[in-house]
């Protein structure tokens, strides 16, 4: 055995030779690489230490350098970290803190290893043992250990000690009770203050648990002032800036103390990363203070001016930080920022462009956007879209906020669609319609902008403009009246190239022309012909329809009937006038009386560059649409062929009604055309509805149509539903185990309800007017929307229970959306935020992780403040209560729900500490320092016979002096600031 | 704080990697190779920040080594870049004006200065004086041990010729 563990050391290859052996792999690293693991593997089973730690060794470099999984080697790692000679156990450390983690089940084992290396006489296996715990460190290491990293935090060798203090963050984090214990000692440290690297780990520490909540440390304000003050070192300074950044917020007295002290570094340090923190501190909590925010702007302007990039960087940051307050030292700087936006680093220029949009108001939009569009048009690709991002987003921001000529707005977005970088698409279309249904006035240039889109041939070559191009074809068809040249459009619609467009969007195409061809149809019957048999005809129509008034399914329908329609010949005798009644009626309802008669004038009296009406051009229109569209009747694609066979329907039904009459180009105008006049202005009518942008909740507002009998409890929809809701009840049924009758039922009937919509009346409605807009509404953004745009429609009528749960899950809807919408609007850079939710997803898990240890950690601390004395923190060591209580204070001030009177007076007494007392008891006993401070707010409620209670638990001699505290602190509650002084 | 610490060479090999904040395997493969496209492919006078997935990265390039360390968002990038710099001054003492082979063949020892340097993701220790000392001492203790073992296993491979 022994030989032949001697052969083993003898013959393995050390670290070197595999190095070594690896750089010389030209090819077939991961080969070689398999097959030293396999080596590897073999050697860690040795019984010889050597051999195993350097097989250990040689892993480690394999794992961290070319991330091969050592997992499986989590039981030679501990073997090793516990072999007795320290070259070995360094390695079997290393080893542990590079591939350890939460899950390792060997942790169990190594707990008794690492105390033992704690309370080690080698000061080099005690800090092994500290880095290695300080990445390791579980909720159950943490637990067990806490004893020992405890009496480690006061050692006499200081090498020791500033480990054990940056361990104890760790510690913190996974074991919160561990401050019961260790909190006081790690305030000693900061008190004590003498040796640099300590303070400068406390303070580190300090950082990080502010950083998390602030509000819990105020009270140790004064400490951090005095090192504020004192310090001459920059890393311990830049550390309690941040600090007091946080408590800065918090606290606006404590403010105006470090105002003077931190315009005194900046002044006067040369070390720029402490000159930044300083500038960042008055940026993020100093901003009442002018000659602070002057000083950071002229430190800031020095940065900007620098030829050193990073200073570039930081400035601009700065900068942003103040803008969002202080918008004039933007504005001050308007040079140096616009300048960096052609700097060669894209980060600069994204900052710089962050700034420049922050700058935009009402007055400079025009400017600016023209600016930016044009140094778009030198710049990268990727710059040059967040650039037309951040136009967009900022143009758009609160309804077009800042725009106030729509004209020009509409002419930029056609201008930014036609930069050859552009990919922003989907927002350029969205926005496009948006506009044309939301401002009127704008919709004449609108539709001017999509003409010029439409009929450029070489846009439709580019996949990313797409979706504006379905805009612009959108646009045109819906607002048709406004072209000038509707044949050149047509033609625009139907060229060639448009077989390169996705069939959606080539379906709104076909769709634009069906509408425009209405319109000409409809203009080309009216002008020649305003008989007095198509009066007639409508004033028969008039009266129909007052009969049928009461048709039940409203306007929405005649609106769906007309676009989706194929017009069947034979509905037409029965049907038209109907529609036409309703149509005419919407009309007068939507619109106001004036505006259909002045629309119809506008139509009539506008006067065409080349004449729509003339019968030549009619006839040649509809020869091209049909030549256009016959290949598509037959495509593929379901939506262009139906789209397709609905134009080429219209025309064939036109042509049959006028016995070929069109065709025929003869000039007169018989009876039977009658009946072509009425469809084409049905269906013009039909058209000439605008469609104007629906709010989320307009759902609810759509009154309940009479005759829709709406049952008061949907019970008989049990019977119904009963199959459908057995399975959802079983599985339910863990739950109501466990959550008892209450919940179960509840959820019950969420589930009933929801699986009871489809069948309710109501959703018929909602159908509607799905299609009615959803048909038209081009936008990925509206249609991702739709379920939540729609929401269930709430009925009054129905009962109260049900209703109020919709109404819950309206509520939760609208909080989820609103929570989603928010970040966008407060973070002023949106393109950004897109890129940057888009990266998170994947490290997903390691965010959360953070945030729930946090929570632990506040939780469990709001635990050991509200709960009962814990008995067991005391027996560990005798000053563990003395920080309980004043940890416990200190939580109290930050949380301040449902706290038990007596813990409460616990507390109070420790509160007491008015200045004077401070001041007395401060040589004698620096522990209680802390506590004085941390009352502040909370030391109201009856405190006396708390203070009995306390001072049994503490020495004797301390009960005298907080009996006179309680008084003294009710007088003045926030403390801080004093302490100060 | 520091969520972790990569050392990339030029051609994209990973020198070091120190993990503060707990990423799986996967993870970690993930990010250095997100971040060694974001860093190498960025032109030498450009600015030493990059904002990755809410967090900074402060890198620095020294020789043909890439230093990178990962930081919150409110954390001094000034001041990681003295980190970094502090890092390679006492690696440059240790070695005798370290290169990247240095670091390759000795990357334990590496991770030993970093593990002096930094703690839970903290500055731990500014004087380079303090470092290096305590290095040495480590070495010594580990020198001597393996004297003995060489020894022992000279007398070993004697006997048995």
């Amino acid at each position: 055995m022994a030989t032949s563990s001697i052969m083993e050391s003898l013959f393995q290859r050390s670290l070197d030779d595999l190095i070594k052996a690896i750089r010389l792999q030209m090819i077939g690293e991961s080969n070689f690489i398999s097959k030293s693991l396999e080596e590897i593997r073999k050697e860690l089973k040795s019984t010889d230490p050597q051999t195993k730690s350097t097989a250990l060794e040689k892993l480690i470099y394999l794992n961290s350098l070319y991330s091969i999984d050592m997992s499986f080697a989590s039981f030679h790692v501990v073997e090793v970290m516990s072999s007795s000679k320290f070259s070995h156990k360094r390695i079997g450390y290393l080893a542990a803190s590079q591939s350890f983690h939460e899950n390792t089940d060997v942790l169990l084992l190594i707990t008794n290893q690492l105390r033992k290396d704690l309370n080690s006489s080698n000061e080099f296996e005690v800090s092994l043992a500290l880095e290695c715990l300080s990445i390791i460190a579980t909720h159950d290491l943490s637990r067990d250990l806490t004893p020992e990293i405890f009496t480690l935090l006061s050692s006499s060798k200081l090498f020791v000690k500033k480990k054990a203090i940056g361990v104890i963050l760790r510690i913190f984090n996974k074991y919160p009770d561990s401050v019961k214990v260790a909190f006081k000692r790690l305030v000693e440290n900061l008190e004590g203050g003498f040796d640099q690297p300590v303070m400068s780990a406390v303070v580190g520490v300090f950082c990080e648990l502010t950083a998390k909540d602030p509000k819990s440390y105020l009270p140790l304000a004064p400490e951090f002032y005095r090192i504020l003050v004192d310090s001459k070192n920059n890393w311990v300074l830049i550390k309690v800036l941040k600090i007091f950044s946080k408590l800065g917020l918090l606290e606006p007295r404590l403010a105006k103390k470090i105002v003077d002290p931190i315009c005194e570094h900046m002044r006067r340090t040369t070390a720029k990363s402490l000159l930044f923190e300083c500038i960042r501190t008055v940026v993020t909590c100093l901003t009442d203070y002018e000659t602070a925010v002057k000083l950071a702007v002229e430190k800031i302007r020095e940065l900007l001016i620098d030829e050193d990039s990073n200073l570039k960087y930081l400035g601009l940051k700065a900068l942003s930080i103040l803008g969002s307050k202080q918008l004039w030292t933007v504005v001050e700087n308007k040079e140096a920022v616009i300048k960096s936006l052609s700097d060669a680093d894209p980060n600069i220029r994204h900052q710089s462009l962050h700034l420049v949009m922050a700058m935009v108001s009402e007055d400079n939009v025009t400017d600016i956007s023209r600016v930016l569009l044009n140094y778009a048009l030198k710049s990268d690709p990727q710059f040059c879209n967040e650039i037309l991002g951040s136009i967009l987003s900022t143009c758009s921001k609160n309804d077009y906020e800042v725009i106030v000529d729509f004209d020009w707005y509409v002419s930029l977005l056609g201008e930014m669609s036609r930069n050859p970088h552009c990919q922003k698409g989907v927002e350029i279309e969205q926005q496009l319609v948006d506009i044309g249904q939301r401002v009127k006035e704008v919709r004449r240039e609108l539709v001017r902008v999509a003409r010029d889109l439409l009929i450029d041939p070489a846009l439709l070559g580019n996949p990313f403009l797409h979706r504006i191009l379905s805009a612009a074809a959108w646009v045109s068809g819906e607002y048709v009246e406004f072209l000038k040249n509707p044949l050149e459009l047509i033609e625009a619609l139907l060229q060639p190239r448009t077989n390169l467009l996705p069939p959606l969007i080539r379906a709104v195409y076909i769709h634009s022309v069906f509408k425009v061809l209405v319109f000409c149809l409809h203009l080309f019957f009216v002008r020649k012909h305003v008989t007095s048999s198509s009066l007639d005809g409508l004033a028969q129509g008039m009266y129909d329809l007052d009969a049928e008034r009461e048709f039940p399914e409203g306007p929405s329908l005649v609106r769906r009937e007309c676009s989706s329609a194929s017009f069947d010949c034979e509905q037409d005798e029965e049907f038209k006038p109907i529609i036409q009644n309703i149509t005419g009626e919407e009309l007068t309802i939507e619109n106001g009386g004036e505006n259909l008669v002045a629309f119809e004038q506008v139509s009539l009296s506008t006067s065409f560059a080349k004449d729509p009406s003339n019968h030549e051009s009619i006839v040649g229109l509809i020869d091209l649409i049909k030549t256009a569209l016959s290949p598509l009747s037959g495509s593929d694609e379901v939506e262009v062929q139906d789209r397709a066979r609905n134009v080429l329907g219209l025309i064939e039904l036109i042509q049959r009604e006028t016995d070929g009459w069109l065709i025929q180009m003869e000039d007169s105008f018989k009876g039977g055309k009658v009946k072509a006049l009425k469809m084409i202005e049905i269906l013009h009518g039909a058209f000439s509805v605008k469609i104007g942008p629906v709010l989320r909740t307009s759902q609810e507002r759509v009154p309940v149509p009479e005759g829709i009998i709406l049952n008061d409890n949907l019970a008989d929809l049990d019977s119904i539903c009963g199959d459908i809701l057995s399975p959802p009840t079983s599985a339910f049924s863990m739950g109501n185990r466990l959550f008892g009758e209450n919940y179960g039922n509840s959820s019950l009937d969420l589930q009933k309800k929801e699986e009871s919509e489809p069948s309710t009346e109501s959703t018929s409605l909602l159908a509607e007017h799905r299609k009615r807009h959803g048909l038209y509404y081009l936008s990925a953004e509206k249609t991702e929307g739709m379920s939540n745009d729609y929401p269930p429609p709430n009925d009054l009528q129905s009962t109260v229970d049900i209703g109020d749960g919709t109404q819950d899950l309206l509520k939760i809807t609208d909080q989820s959306l609103s929570s989603k919408r928010k970040p966008k609007h407060s973070k002023p850079r949106p393109v950004v935020v897109k890129l940057d939710e888009r990266d998170e997803k994947p490290v997903s898990s390691v965010k959360p992780l953070k945030d729930s240890e946090h929570d632990q950690l506040s939780g469990a601390v709001r635990n050991i403040l509200l709960g009962e004395e814990d008995t067991s923190a005391s027996s560990l060591t005798k000053p563990s209560d003395k920080s309980t209580g004043k940890r416990r204070v200190k939580e109290l001030s930050s949380k301040s729900e449902s706290r038990p009177e007596d813990k409460l007076g616990d507390a109070a007494p420790e509160v007491g500490g008015s200045s004077s007392f401070r001041r007395s008891k401060h040589r004698s006993r620096g522990k209680e320092r802390e506590k004085s401070p941390k009352n502040n707010d909370e030391n109201k409620e009856g405190n006396s016979q708390k203070d009995k209670r306390k001072s049994h638990q503490h020495s004797r001699n301390r009960t005298r002096h907080r009996a006179d505290l309680p008084l003294n602190v009710v007088a003045q509650t926030p403390v801080i600031p004093d302490f100060l002084l | 704080m520091i969520h972790f610490v990569l050392l990339i060479s030029r051609q994209g090999k990973v020198r070091l990697t120190k993990w503060y904040s707990p990423y799986t395997q996967k993870e970690r493969t993930k990010v250095i190779r997100e971040l060694s496209g974001v860093i190498l492919t960025r032109g030498p006078k450009l600015c030493n920040f990059v904002e990755w997935r809410g967090y900074k990265v402060v890198y620095k390039r020294y020789a043909s080594l890439y230093f990178c360390m990962c930081i919150d968002q409110e954390d001094n990038e000034l001041e990681v870049l003295e980190i970094i710099h502090h890092f390679v001054e006492i690696l440059d003492r240790y070695f005798g004006s370290v290169c990247e082979l240095d670091l390759i063949f000795n990357f334990h020892k590496a991770y030993y200065i970093l593990d002096e340097i930094l703690i839970a993701g903290e500055l731990q220790e500014t004087s380079k004086k303090i470092v290096a000392r305590l290095i040495a001492a480590q070495d010594s203790l580990v020198e001597t041990a393996k004297e003995e073992a060489s020894s022992i296993s000279n007398i070993i491979a004697q006997a048995t010729k």
